[in-house]
Formats: C-alpha cells, structure tokens, sequence
C-alpha cells in the first residue's frame, strides 16, 4: 500500500465515523442524536415552581426559546408543535412536554408566561431563569440570542434561535425540528420516536 | 456592553489550547534568552512574528471571540482564516525551530529517552502528511469539507466537532506553511525546491476562490444552522454569508500571493549570497544546492 493509498482509507474511515455517530434513523425532521448533550437545567416554572430537566423523565420533552412579545415565529412554531401533538394518539399526546423558556426574562414575568403558554394546551410549561441559568442552558445547546433597540415606547426585538430540540423519555437529545420542518414531519418523527425509544 | 478585560475570558476554556501557548511562549522567550547569552540574537521581527501568530490563534479560540464565531458565519471565515492561514503562516516565517529547541532546559532535555519509541512512526507520519501532493490536497480540501453545509451544520450544533474542525485547521495550517516557508537545510521537513513551493502556491488559489465566490454570491442561505441558533446580533443571513464568502475568497487567496513574493525575496537573497561567495566543494547539507534548482 503506498502512502497515498493509506492516506485515503484513514479519511474514509475517518468520514464513516462521522456519520456513525447517529441513531440510525430515517428522521423527517433532523436528527440530532450523539451531537447534542442530554437534557440539563435548572430554571422556574410559570407556577413559580423551581424545576428540573430530571423532573421531565419520562415524557417526550420539546424544548423552544421565545418570548411572549415575539410578534411572528414563536406563536406560528407553538401552533405547529400543538397541530402536531394533536395528531399522535391521545395517551402519546398527553405525555408529551412543551418547554417554552423565555429569552426575555424582563419583560416576561411568571403570570405572563404562564397565560401565554396555556392557550396552546395543558402539555405547555413556560419556563424562566436568571441571566447565569439562561447562558447557561443557551450554551449548552450553542444558540444565542440578543435584544434590538428598544423604541419610543420602550417594546425592543429579541432574536432568539429558531430550533425546537426534541428529548427522548431519558432526556436524550434526538431530533431537531426547523422552520422549514412542516407539521407532518413532526407529527411522523414523533409518533415514531414515542413506539421506539 | 462587555469590558476589555471580559472580551478576553475564553468563552468554552480549552487546557489544550491554553497549555499548548504557554508551552510555545515559553520554551520560545526562554530560547531567546538562551541565544542572547551564546549569541544567537534573532533580531525583532522574528520574535514579533511568532509571538503574533501564537498570539492571535489563542485569540480567536480562548476568548469571546470564539462565541461570536459560533453565532456569525462571517466572523467563523475570519476564524478560519487565522487558524488556517495567518496564524500558521506568522510561526512558519520566523522559523522558531531552534530557538525552540535552545528554550528546552537541559534538565528536561536528559529525560526524553522515552520518547524515543514514538520517533520513528511520528516522523513516519509526517513525512507522508508533508508529501506535497498530500499536502496540497490536504490544505484545500479541509477548506472545502468543513464548509459542506450538511457537514457545517452538524459541526456547529456539536461541541466537539467543531473542536474538532478548529483543531483540524489549526493542525494543517501550520504543516502546510512550514512545509511552504522551511528554510532549514536539515531536519525532517522534505526540502522543496523554491519553484514548487510557489506552484503549490498557485495550485491552491483557484478552489479557494471558487468557493468563496461560490458562497458570496449565493441568493439563498447556505450555511442555515446560524439562523436555526440565532446569530450574535440581527445581521440579515445573505449579507452575513456575502462577507463571510468574501472572505474565504479574497485574504485567504491573497495569502498565496505574499507568501509566494516571500519566497521569491529569499530566492534572491540566496542567489546574491551564492554569486558573491566562493563557491564551497559541493556537500550534501549545502542548502543552495539543494533549494535553488528548480
């Protein structure tokens, strides 16, 4: 073997342990497995109960970052993830979890929060932390988010990641879902990660 | 708004990163040192090259300048371009091998038997990584596989992928550039001769602006993971990718063509001191011999 041959199998191998990092699943949405950490935080539920990821085990958990002031992608992806959730049977609906965790902790107090999400269905929990909980659970999951200028009346843009992170019942990280990820996908990936894992 | 001194707290701290500057920095003062006192002097700008370079490679990954390249393509390609290109190429040009090696203590120097083992497949190694044709494909292509969106993608949201990538380009640049820049006439780096460097030189250039052409002129988002995580500050994602591509098209190309008028000032540099000198009985270890027929 020359030197240029072993060259090309080391990258060849190193190419298929890329991509053998996954779960081995035909996902419709983006399968995240083996490339984010497992679920990990501490934060205060709309209730104004202190939670943790471990208080999740056992449910199918979607974790979004939002604010309740967002005029267009945070209301159209809930509404998603609800006409989603609707269409799985109803015992795999109802174990299911929405984490909506705000970005805007300012502006978005508990009784805000927790208005807000209850209009999507019993299976949303609003979420809240100090700045240091925050960055830290941003970090973990390596999105961000920044505040615009406020204007005259003091209202200023939040950009915020626009990822929903799927977690399997063991708080697993599995699947990704975008913008461009339609309700049918969703509802397909979450029918299916319910049965399997 | 972040103080100065905040800006320079790593965001993700690697003890990789940082022990491996300190290690440069200080083996490298030390050699310094050392030299001044057998009368070695290096001058100014060979120390100010290599502290630069050491010095804004730990920069652009061991500070929150590496937060802002994960959440802004375009400050990634700077990244990139200082990782793969700059920083390397800044250590290559000052030669700091022996200074370097004049920084080991000689304490140390006496304990390194055990290492001898591992000699013969490292040097294998990087014999095969240093081929030139290795070399080249090696330098252009890791450009193009960690910027293939779905393989960006999956680099971005997995910590240690893109420790991975940033190793991988820091790792190559500074083979690539020392394998360009070497002018010891020993040692284990293959002696090129100066007419190959340069078409090296020249072979790299026109993928790297193909694809920085490619992304800077794309009318639809590439690289979507910056949008899917949100970006640093509202910037719209096809002027972010226009700068970004620009970026790996423009510098990264330029890089050649300094490095080649470099290389082109030692060339003569070295025919001067070869026409005015008489010629010595030809050995093998002359490096004029060696380095100036094309």
């Amino acid at each position: 073997m020359t030197p240029q041959h072993r060259r090309i199998l080391i990258s060849i191998g190193l190419c298929l342990l890329l991509a053998a990092c996954g779960d081995g699943i035909d996902w419709q949405t983006k399968g995240i497995a083996g490339l984010m950490p497992p679920l990990h935080f501490t934060l205060t539920e709309d209730s104004g109960k202190p939670v943790q990821a471990q208080d999740f085990h056992g449910h199918i958990t979607l974790m979004y970052f939002g604010y309740t002031h967002c005029p267009d992608i945070c209301p159209t992806t809930l509404a998603k993830l609800k006409a989603a959730i609707t269409r799985l049977p109803e015992s795999a609906a109802q174990n299911v979890r929405v984490l909506f965790v705000t970005v805007d902790p300012k502006r978005d107090g508990l009784e805000r929060l927790r208005a807000y999400t209850a209009a999507f269905g019993p299976q949303f929990v609003g979420l809240r932390g100090s700045d240091a909980e925050l960055t830290q659970l941003t970090k973990r999951y390596r999105i961000t988010y920044g505040y615009g200028k406020p204007d005259a009346s003091g209202d200023y843009e939040v950009s915020h990641s626009s990822a929903v992170f799927v977690f399997d019942r063991s708080g697993k990280a599995r699947l990704m879902v975008r913008d461009s990820d339609g309700v049918d996908a969703l509802a397909a990936d979450l029918e299916l990660l319910e049965s399997k894992a | 708004m972040l103080s100065t001194l905040q800006f320079l707290q790593p965001w993700e701290p690697s003890l990789a990163i940082q022990l491996l500057c300190a290690l440069a920095v200080g083996l490298y003062i030390m050699g310094l040192v050392e030299g001044r006192r057998s009368g070695h002097r290096e001058g100014f700008w060979k120390p100010f090259a290599f502290l630069l370079g050491v010095t804004l490679m730990y920069f652009v990954t061991q500070t929150q300048y590496d937060y802002l390249s994960q959440h802004m393509f375009f400050i990634h390609r700077i990244q990139h371009l200082v990782l793969h290109h700059m920083g390397p190429f800044l250590i290559a040009l000052s030669a700091p091998a022996a200074v370097l090696g004049r920084g080991v203590p000689d304490s140390l120097r006496r304990h390194t038997g055990f290492l001898r083992p591992l000699l013969l497949p490292a040097r294998t190694a990087y014999r095969i990584l240093q081929q030139p044709v290795i070399a080249t494909v090696l330098f252009v292509g890791l450009i193009f596989f960690w910027l293939t969106p779905s393989i960006h993608f999956d680099a971005m949201l997995s910590a240690q992928r893109y420790a991975l990538m940033n190793w991988s380009m820091a790792v190559d640049g500074l083979l690539f550039w020392w394998l360009i820049l070497n002018r010891a006439p020993d040692g284990i780096t293959p002696q090129l001769s100066y007419g190959r460097r340069i078409l090296i030189l020249a072979v790299i250039m026109p993928p790297q602006s193909v694809l920085g052409a490619y992304i800077a002129l794309s009318k639809q988002d590439l690289f979507d993971v910056y949008a899917v995580c949100g970006r640093a500050w509202p910037v719209s994602p096809i002027v972010d990718q226009q700068i970004g591509g620009l970026v790996t098209w423009i510098p990264a190309s330029m890089m050649s063509v300094v490095a080649a008028v470099i290389l082109l000032g030692f060339m003569f540099r070295e025919h001067r001191v070869h026409r005015s000198t008489p010629r010595p009985a030809h050995s093998p270890s002359n490096p004029l011999s060696s380095t100036t027929s094309v």
